[in-house]
């Protein structure tokens, strides 16, 4: 924080992870303890607990406005319910070889279907263009006989842009209502609102992590009528789909998590929104070699990705780190891979920017201060940056641009 | 988070030496934007081909800049000759090391600095354009990838792909990078034995029989002793079991010869004594 900045921390990194509610937590504590009851048991003890799990089940139900509480599979994680979807649909229709995806899909998805073209699927990915958003006519043009699946997230990771995931069902059902539609939600929940009811969406995926519950918890939605076989085999939990006794204290704090989220739309569509647009604003004004990346007008409204040309972003993330500022990149040396960003890349975002792009996500727990002090610190960063770059002059032009 | 030693931290948050040299006696460039990492490196050379200044520019991550920044500190002072001997690894040790995924930032530097001695001495850097580019991702070239394999040693992909970041990115010269490796490790194993030393040569045969032949052997109850190395000639005893087995001739030929043919060179010659 402003004056003191060894301690504080500015957390601008909720798309990676987000804090839990101080709420959720205090309701998740009894039942370790206290309320330790196995749900499947016979007696009160154990009932009581089974009630919980119900309630939880509800929340989740209500947020995503499914229609029945069934609908929601308790899962430890999004990739959990990415692969039990994806898997799970294909098993199920094991006549059909093709899916179809995007090319700027989580890993958790992506990784799947490389492991299924290795087993004879074929894979159809679409393309996006440099703002990040799907052309509606090459998935009306992908779709064949042999097509089982089409799986496309909501909301980007990086760039925070929304994908027309309602109309994309759509155009799916009336070609061929027995291909399933899948539906990456994590980083659409709790962002803008989400609602499966009259939709053409089949399963939705969904992770505690980022919408203010723990690590290790998430839920898919299944629409009734949609066959999925056991993707862990055993007891009858998550009606079979899904064996193993509940992680009651998780469901509990998913489902309060879930309430909140809904509660807090309006709050996270305006004042984050707000907050977002300062942040972003501030930096266009302040630094000349910044540019967004992807679409402005149709995104989830706690993420921005800014590129910063003509410098490196894992030298940016650490110089902001020592400042207590998280952010992130998808860039080449943050990850770990030395590839840069797949979905940076996919749209088209020329190399000035790709290395140097860098994503500030934020919550409802963000505060104006916490923005206001990004914005007195960052600027100088990027000008100590800029300093140590071999291009100047290319640098020079855009000041001079900017100005 | 990268595992960075205080002395990377250091380098990049104040790095030394940064910026421009006016009318430098030499240049050297090293990776580009598509790269996502580069480096210029500017040197100022009195008459005695003493470096008197260096300063540098890098667009890249913090190793790199490290990389860069500690560079300029240890060649000041150098004879561009003394400089020519830097190794990558060098400045990796300079720096406290790196971590493995990182060991392409020291490659960078060196190659910078590589260009800039070239430059020095009037050679054309351009000549480097001709070279066969193995990584099309990231256009690193053959003679980049051989150089760090022989440098520091390097027996797999990865290490590879962490010095050169040659192969990161789409995959598709893999193969073509695991040609080299291979290659360049029977040439390192099969050395011409004319200009070994006997001491050497002896050394050799003997972690061959160790590695690779008497284990096998033993489990048959054998095993062998070398006795003397003349030339090509390498004179050994069969034992135990062997001894006495009808098919020591066969085992002598078909597996000690051929493993020391293999694995040091296809001249030997073994005889029982």
């Amino acid at each position: 924080m402003p004056g003191n900045n060894t301690h504080k921390v500015v957390y601008l990194d909720n798309n990676a992870t987000t804090m839990v509610d101080p709420k959720v937590f205090e309701a998740m504590k009894p039942y370790f303890c206290e309320l330790y009851g196995n749900p499947s048991s016979m007696h009160y003890f154990g009932g009581q607990v089974h009630k919980a799990v119900d309630k939880a089940r509800e929340q989740v139900k209500d947020f995503l406005g499914a229609t029945d509480a069934k609908e929601i599979i308790f899962t430890a994680s999004g990739s959990e319910g990415d692969n039990m979807a994806i898997r799970g649909v294909l098993e199920a229709n094991k006549s059909k070889k093709h899916i179809i995806t995007t090319k700027i899909e989580h890993p958790a998805v992506l990784n799947v279907y490389k492991y299924l073209e290795k087993q004879g699927y074929e894979v159809t990915y679409l393309d996006v263009d440099s703002q990040g958003n799907l052309d509606l006519n090459q998935l009306n043009n992908s779709i064949t006989n042999d097509t089982a699946l089409v799986s496309i997230m909501y909301a980007n990771n990086e760039t925070g842009v929304i994908l027309p995931v309602e109309k994309a069902a759509k155009i799916v059902k009336q070609k061929n209502p027995k291909i399933k539609f899948h539906v990456d939600a994590v980083q659409a929940a709790g962002k803008i609102p989400i609602d499966v009811k009259n939709t053409d969406i089949d399963l939705l995926t969904i992770a505690g992590h980022k919408i203010h519950a723990p690590k290790g918890i998430g839920a898919l939605y299944v629409k009734t009528g949609t066959l999925l076989p056991a993707f862990v085999i055993g007891g009858h939990q998550e009606r079979g789909k899904r064996a193993g006794t509940e992680n009651v204290p998780y469901i509990v704090g998913l489902g309060l998590a879930c309430e909140i989220a809904k509660n807090s739309l309006n709050y996270e569509m305006t004042e984050v929104k707000r907050l977002r647009d300062k942040l972003e604003q501030g930096i266009l004004e302040r630094v000349y070699n910044a540019k967004v990346n992807g679409s402005t007008s149709n995104r989830v409204p706690n993420t921005t990705n800014i590129g910063f040309q003509y410098i490196e972003g894992e030298l940016i993330l650490l110089h902001l780190s020592d400042l207590g500022i998280c952010a992130s990149s998808g860039s080449a040396c943050t990850s770990g891979s030395l590839e840069p960003s797949h979905v940076l890349k996919s749209m088209g975002v020329p190399f000035e920017s790709l290395h140097g792009s860098i994503r500030f996500s934020l919550s409802r727990f963000t505060t104006e201060e916490e923005i206001d002090y990004v914005l007195d610190v960052l600027p100088d960063v990027i000008k100590k940056l800029n300093h140590i770059s071999p291009y100047q002059r290319e640098l020079k032009e855009l000041e001079q641009k900017h100005k | 988070m990268w595992d960075y030693t205080d002395k990377v931290m250091d380098h990049y948050k104040n790095p030394r030496n940064v910026g421009e040299i006016e009318n430098p006696s030499a240049i050297g460039e090293a990776g580009s934007l598509v790269c996502g990492d580069a480096l210029k490196l500017y040197l100022k050379v009195d008459e005695k081909g003493v470096i008197t200044d260096a300063k540098f520019q890098t667009f890249g991550c913090g190793s790199a800049v490290a990389s860069s920044s500690v560079l300029t500190e240890m060649i000041k002072g150098m004879t561009i000759e003394e400089a020519s001997k830097i190794t990558n690894q060098q400045i990796a040790d300079a720096l406290g090391g790196l971590p493995p995924q990182k060991m392409h930032c020291s490659v960078m530097g060196h190659e910078a600095l590589e260009s800039a001695i070239a430059n020095y001495k009037g050679e054309d850097a351009a000549l480097h354009c001709d070279e066969k580019i193995i990584c099309q991702c990231y256009h690193v070239t053959e003679n980049v990838i051989r150089e760090a394999i022989e440098q520091n040693n390097l027996t797999d992909l990865e290490d590879v792909m962490n010095y050169t970041k040659a192969g990161g990115a789409c995959g598709q010269c893999h193969v073509a990078i695991q040609k080299i490796i291979d290659e360049l490790k029977n040439k390192k194993e099969k050395v011409d034995i004319k200009n070994m030393s006997v001491t050497q040569l002896v050394l050799k045969i003997n972690n061959v029989i160790e590695k690779y032949i008497s284990n096998e052997l033993r489990k048959d109850g054998g095993d062998i002793e070398l006795i003397d190395v003349k030339d090509n000639k390498v004179y050994v005893s069969l034992k135990g079991m062997c001894k006495s087995c009808k098919f020591s001739s066969n085992t002598l030929k078909n597996f000690v010869e051929a493993s020391l043919k293999e694995h040091i060179s296809p001249d030997i010659e073994v005889v029982e004594v």
